[in-house]
């Protein structure tokens, strides 16, 4: 009985008596979910454009991170540290390529991801080697100060660089949505992305595209990990986010860039909600480890293609 | 600079996979380090291989080895992973006459390696963590856990914070904070707590911090700042403890009411919250800085570490681990022959006879650094532990307190209780140490 109460009647009464605190585990989850959807937009777009399922951007996102911030410890301005780090990012997006992608072309996708989880270990052991395994903080100017912000029904805490991540999501968005519907590139890569065959045979160079979405991949990659680095200082626990983005693919659907923020909000809201008011009074806890997974596999029962994935209709 | 590291990348990775030693002398004393320089715990475990490193190191150098008998270390690289510790033990325990001895740097290892190490004679020293109940040298003949147990650890960092509040009796219905990996490690002193919480009357939250998520505790610290308890209190390692300074400063918590087992207060858990973090304390056995007379008789020596973490918090303590260990060996040879290789059994003898007074410890120049310990068949805990705690000024820690005793009157019975029920289920005859 009293399971059933702390299941169905407790949480509801809490958020009620203290809707102040229910605010401050909503904005939480929600400025939580911004930063996984940074890291799932890397994610997306590489599987838009070329249906393989980069198991290396959680990689990506500490590589770019790592030599941003390795670089301006070495005294290089952010400014120019961030224009290097965007070259890097190319240079591997090119590297890849030929190295891997080519190579491995018509091979069947899992062959392809597996050859991403090849990336991955290399990539985390090359940065270690050259960078060091130290925490490094990211001083790149971004606010980091507690708001406490005095709404009618009590104190609300929110942390500006969460705010600041959230404007910086949007922003990227933003940039991406432009850059897909009004650059020719970005038409390229929507066209490449609708069908290989169809995009070939009106002269789309496919080897091209590819290297510049793994490149477009990799600036996003920079910009996830710059916002986590401020956040949590540049570490190779950062590699373990890309666990958080999975669920959040699955949620917004793999090839939808609103997919991939709609889908990290709820993420983020709903683990913060479910650890703060049933995970931590019934389960003693740490439910965020798993909780998304168990969401992201509902979904999988109900709408397999995400919320905004493309509906795959094969008939027989 | 750059180049430099990329020049020596392919060399890193050989010493990854375990193939530079400090020391080439076929009958030298061989110390198989499993350490972590790669993955999320690597900011912890790269300070504390190098300082253990770097002491043998030193001590060939200088000393030229132990009565002429040198170190042969040879790394291997665990990931702070249990099966990849044991792993590693498997590949490395027969090489070169067999391990001195070993330090697995991890619980979990720890528990995993009892039994094996046992059976192939190799002591265990898991210096500050581990099984707790492996203090109980009749039952444990292999395994010694000096200066402190995680028990006798958290008495004494309950006996701080009842002394800051006025005594014991002041801890009377207050309520705490448990902030913990959600792993063996984390999990080890909660036995303990619940005990001392049921006789002194407090309450505590736990809060465990799963390994795989440990970047994220926004919703610890939101209950935190909900519940506002009088005290916070870490067992964490890696980027979980940096974490929870970050995020204990970002709700503005009292750094001042929150302190971090030995394991969770070194430099690379402060730093990433910059001068939020000032305030927070920790406890620990071993002073931070270089201002010790064994920083001297570094000064020009070759083939250290230059990973610039020399007089960190974890360099030093590794350096202890180490210097337990030659001293090991040197007890060792005095009983079994000046000069000559001593196994793995006979390094346990000298494990389980170590008497090391201050007089010892400052002819070492290694005083304010190892703490003086004496161990007993009985107790490898040794027969003193003890705490100090130390503070984050922003720039450095202090020790603030003189040693505060653990609660041994409460841990002893645990620890022979826990020992005995081990000693049931793995039907092992304690052994009599009178």
């Amino acid at each position: 009985m009293e399971t059933l109460y702390l299941i169905f009647i407790d949480p509801f009464v809490q958020m009620v008596v203290e809707p102040a605190f229910l605010v401050e585990v909503l904005i939480g989850g929600l400025m939580s979910g911004v930063m996984y959807s940074l890291v799932a937009l890397g994610f997306v777009l590489i599987f838009k454009a070329s249906g393989i399922f980069n198991f290396a951007q959680g990689i990506f996102v500490l590589f770019a991170a790592l030599n941003f911030v390795g670089l301006m410890d070495l005294g290089v301005h952010p400014i120019l540290a961030f224009l290097i780090t965007v070259g890097i990012m190319t240079v591997l997006a090119f590297a890849v390529d030929r190295l891997v992608l080519r190579p491995l072309v018509n091979q069947d996708p899992i062959i392809l991801f597996m050859a991403t989880i090849g990336i991955a270990f290399f990539l985390e052991g090359f940065g270690e080697s050259i960078w060091g395994g130290d925490v490094r903080p990211v001083r790149v100017g971004i606010p980091d100060a507690a708001l406490f912000w005095e709404a009618g029904f009590g104190e609300i805490l929110v942390q500006s660089s969460d705010l600041f991540a959230g404007v910086i999501a949007a922003f990227l968005v933003t940039v991406l949505a432009l850059f897909f519907h009004f650059t020719p590139v970005g038409r390229a890569l929507r066209a490449v992305a609708d069908d290989h065959q169809a995009a070939l045979s009106v002269g789309i160079p496919l080897n091209n595209i590819w290297v510049i979405v793994w490149a477009v991949a990799g600036f996003v990659a920079l910009v996830a990990g710059i916002m986590w680095g401020a956040k949590l200082g540049v570490q190779f626990a950062l590699s373990t986010i890309a666990l958080k983005a999975l669920p959040v693919l699955i949620l917004g659907g793999f090839t939808s860039i609103p997919g991939a923020i709609i889908g990290g909000l709820i993420v983020g809201a709903g683990e913060k909600l479910f650890e703060n008011y049933w995970g931590v009074p019934l389960l003693e806890g740490a439910t965020e480890e798993w909780f998304a997974y168990i969401v992201a596999m509902i979904f999988l029962f109900f709408r397999p293609q995400g919320l905004f994935g493309e509906k795959i209709i094969e008939r027989v | 600079m750059l180049m430099k590291k990329l020049a020596t990348a392919g060399l890193a990775a050989a010493v990854a996979a375990g193939a530079v030693g400090v020391a080439q002398a076929e009958d030298g004393q061989y110390i198989p380090v499993l350490s972590y320089r790669t993955g999320a715990y690597a900011p912890n475990g790269t300070p504390f291989a190098n300082g253990y490193v770097d002491y043998f190191q030193l001590v060939n150098e200088r000393d030229g080895g132990v009565n002429g008998v040198k170190f042969i270390v040879e790394e291997c690289e665990t990931g702070y992973k249990t099966d990849r510790g044991v792993e590693c033990y498997d590949r490395l325990k027969d090489k070169n006459g067999g391990a001195t001895v070993l330090s697995p740097w991890s619980t979990g290892t720890t528990y995993a390696l009892i039994e094996k190490a046992t059976n192939d004679k190799i002591p265990i020293l898991s210096m500050g963590y581990g099984r707790t109940s492996a203090a109980d040298g009749r039952v444990f003949p292999y395994v010694f856990n000096f200066p402190s147990t995680y028990w006798s650890q958290a008495t004494a960092v309950v006996q701080y914070i009842a002394n800051e509040m006025g005594g014991l009796e002041a801890l009377k219905g207050q309520r705490f904070a448990f902030i913990y990996l959600d792993h063996p490690y984390g999990r080890e002193p909660i036995p303990t707590f619940d005990i001392l919480a049921e006789r002194f009357g407090f309450t505590y939250d736990k809060y465990p911090v799963p390994p795989a998520t440990m970047t994220e505790q926004k919703s610890i610290w939101l209950q935190i700042r909900r519940t506002k308890p009088a005290y916070a209190i870490m067992w964490g390692w890696g980027a979980m403890n940096s974490t929870a300074v970050k995020e204990a400063a970002n709700i503005k918590f009292d750094m001042s009411r929150f302190i971090g087992n030995w394991w969770s207060a070194a430099e690379p858990d402060v730093l990433p919250a910059g001068e939020g973090a000032i305030g927070y304390k920790g406890a620990t056995f071993n002073g931070a800085g270089t201002d010790y007379k064994v920083f001297e008789d570094l000064e020009g020596m070759s083939g250290l570490s230059d990973d610039g973490d020399r007089g960190t918090v974890l360099y030093n303590r590794g350096m202890v681990n180490a210097a337990f260990i030659v001293e090991a060996v040197r007890l060792a040879q005095e009983k079994y022959g000046k000069g000559k290789h001593v196994s793995g059994e006979q390094v346990r003898w000298a494990l389980e006879n170590i008497d090391l007074s201050a007089e010892d410890v400052e002819a070492l120049g290694l005083t304010g650094l190892m703490p003086p310990t004496t161990v007993t068949c009985v107790n490898h805990e040794g027969t003193n532990p003890a705490i100090l705690v130390q503070q984050w000024n922003g720039t450095a820690w202090e020790i603030i307190t003189d040693w505060i005793p653990a609660m041994t009157d409460i841990v002893r019975p645990l620890i022979e209780q826990d020992a005995a029920q081990y000693a049931q289920e793995n039907d092992i005859t304690p052994r009599d140490c009178s």
